[in-house]
């Protein structure tokens, strides 16, 4: 019995020939992240197993962009443990406000992740990475603590679910859509403990970005990670990121996957997921008549070039309607940059949105951008419970930056395709 | 081993933010974090929950973001142990992780009911509800996670290893 790609690279990780799902093992990693609300809990945990210095001061990555720019005291004191904790270990990869980015669109473009590698990161959307080839995970802050200590983590091996992707997606249907329409059709916990596994001529037909987004939500569905094969569009993503050596994993063909999934991307709507799960999904022709208070465009799911460039596309010489809140959140600085250069910040602002410097801030209502008792939010982000984004009566629509962007025009949860 | 309490129960996907919402994250204090505990879900929990008490929830518990927080803040509560149906990955491998107890009984997932009076022994896995007379059996503990629990946790799993 053959292997899975995830399989692959943790058994390569292990010094192991062969695993099997089930199996207990301790891995090598390649890349161990952290934030500013993972990382503090981290380094008390480093110093409590008498960590004394890093296992590598090159595989580490320390990013504060869940409550920055610091926003608040508290905030503030738990950014300069990590400054401080990263000055004393001399971490390679330590990137303060005004270089760093939101952690998951911030590590490929740094080049920092590329195919074949293992990654822990004390964040549940490390799973992103899986968009490059590699296996990357959420943990803990003591998995984090013991990753940066001993360069090792203990894994139980996933399973897998297929999904033969195949069709080429119409104009307004992103990758958003995609895995919305995969989380509605399996559920919250319906991967859970297992690893997705895309494959399929249908991937060739989806941007990095796209890729990104779908590995990045796996966690939603309870998977353990999110994975695509290397194309010629990976490697080409890699090398121009990247001087890192990287090294392609396939499937065996006689891998074992528990259940498989056939997903037609040329008949996907444009879907959106409503209060309070992010697998109560309907299509865009499904939603009826719901009014919006504020529209959130960005995060570690939505956040970069690609999806700035789409909601762009359907802001272009259009206006915010009046009283609706528009918030447009570039994942990093380059992004940020680049869509400046594009025109596309000009295009937001004279629509009437707000641009931010990246931050997670909004996603899990840390700042800019909370709701308030009753009020509801069209957002590219990825989760929608209950008092996620603010007041606990308050409601999240998880959708793409198309649809964010036309809903945001309509005042109500509205297609793209009208606009 | 032993934890004996008054249940507290809830239902399927009690995710991450409502165990802890990310508006208190920006401490990691213990003693923080259990003032805000199951706030978004169940205001009266902290007012009522005392030292021993067992939380008890059906599929998929604490889903969503990898806060360690979260079995941080129950612990903190007063939580002796959580009994679910399911647990989400992370919030499985946090809670033993840093040495708290959680259980995986689909059949006393179903059993149990808010208020009862469970008794659980971890070494024999077997969950009595004192209220109703019945008798549950836990999961085993994959041997793995076993030599986690007996070193109490991973801190002292990975000294051990240093």
């Amino acid at each position: 019995m053959g292997m899975t790609m995830t399989q692959k690279i943790l058994a390569a990780h292990a010094g192991l020939d062969k695993v099997e799902a089930g199996q207990f093992i301790e891995a090598k990693l390649d890349m161990v992240l952290a934030n500013d609300i993972t990382g503090p809990v981290s380094i008390k945990e480093f110093e409590k197993m008498g960590g004394k210095k890093v296992f590598h001061k090159d595989k580490i990555a320390l990013v504060p962009d869940h409550f920055t720019p610091n926003k608040d005291i508290k905030s503030a004191e738990q950014c300069k443990c990590l400054r401080e904790f990263a000055c004393d270990q001399e971490v390679t990869n330590y990137f303060e406000v005004g270089e760093m980015g939101i952690e998951h669109a911030l590590l490929p473009e740094k080049g920092l992740v590329v195919a074949g590698d293992a990654v822990i990161g004390a964040d549940s959307h490390t799973c992103t990475y899986g968009a490059l080839g590699a296996f990357s995970t959420g943990v803990g802050s003591t998995d984090l603590a013991a990753g940066m200590a001993t360069g090792e983590a203990w894994f139980k091996v996933p399973p897998a679910i297929k999904f033969n992707l195949i069709g080429k997606p119409s104009k307004w249907v992103s990758g958003k859509d995609i895995i919305l329409h995969i989380i509605g059709k399996i559920g919250v916990d319906g991967a859970r403990y297992k690893s997705m596994e895309f494959v399929g001529d249908g991937i060739k037909n989806l941007t990095m970005d796209d890729r990104f987004t779908i590995a990045n939500m796996a966690i939603e569905a309870g998977a353990k990670n999110g994975i695509f094969p290397v194309d010629e569009l990976t490697i080409e993503y890699i090398k121009d990121h990247s001087s890192r050596d990287y090294k392609v994993y396939e499937a065996d063909e006689d891998a074992l996957y528990d259940e498989e999934y056939t997903i037609d991307l040329s008949a996907l709507r444009p879907t959106v997921s409503f209060p309070h799960l992010p697998e109560n999904t309907k299509t865009i022709d499904e939603v009826g008549e719901v009014e919006i208070d504020q529209v959130v465009i960005g995060s570690c799911t939505n956040g970069r070039i690609d999806d700035l460039r789409a909601a762009a596309e359907v802001l272009k010489g259009q206006k915010v309607k009046k009283g609706i809140r528009v918030i447009i959140v570039p994942a990093t600085q380059k992004i940020y940059l680049q869509a400046l250069e594009e025109g596309l910040i000009k295009t937001f602002i004279e629509a009437g949105a707000v641009v931010s410097t990246p931050t997670c801030g909004p996603c899990m209502g840390g700042h800019m951008g909370i709701l308030a008792e009753g009020e509801r939010c069209v957002s590219t982000t990825n989760r929608n419970f209950v008092g996620r984004m603010g007041h606990v009566k308050s409601e999240i629509y998880l959708a793409s930056p198309a649809v964010a962007a036309a809903s945001a025009i309509a005042g109500k949860i509205y297609n793209p395709e009208n606009i | 081993m032993k934890a004996k309490g008054r249940v507290f129960k809830y239902g399927d996907n009690v995710d991450t933010d409502v165990i802890i919402p990310a508006r208190y994250l920006s401490s990691g204090d213990p003693e923080e974090l259990k003032k805000h505990c199951m706030e978004d879900i169940d205001k009266e929990f902290v007012k009522k929950v005392k030292p021993g008490d067992i939380m008890v929830a059906q599929k998929n518990f604490g889903c969503g973001s990898s806060r360690e927080h979260a079995p941080v803040a129950i612990r903190a509560s007063g939580i002796s142990c959580v009994i679910a149906e399911s647990f989400a990955r992370i919030f499985y491998r946090n809670s033993f992780n840093i040495g708290f107890p959680i259980i995986e009984s689909p059949e006393a997932s179903k059993g149990i009911e808010d208020g009862d009076e469970v008794e659980v022994d971890f070494e024999s896995g077997e969950i009595k509800n004192i209220t109703k007379g019945e008798t549950y059996k836990a999961q085993p503990y994959p041997e793995f996670i076993q030599k986690i629990i007996e070193k109490g946790g991973l801190v002292n799993y990975i000294q051990a290893k240093m």
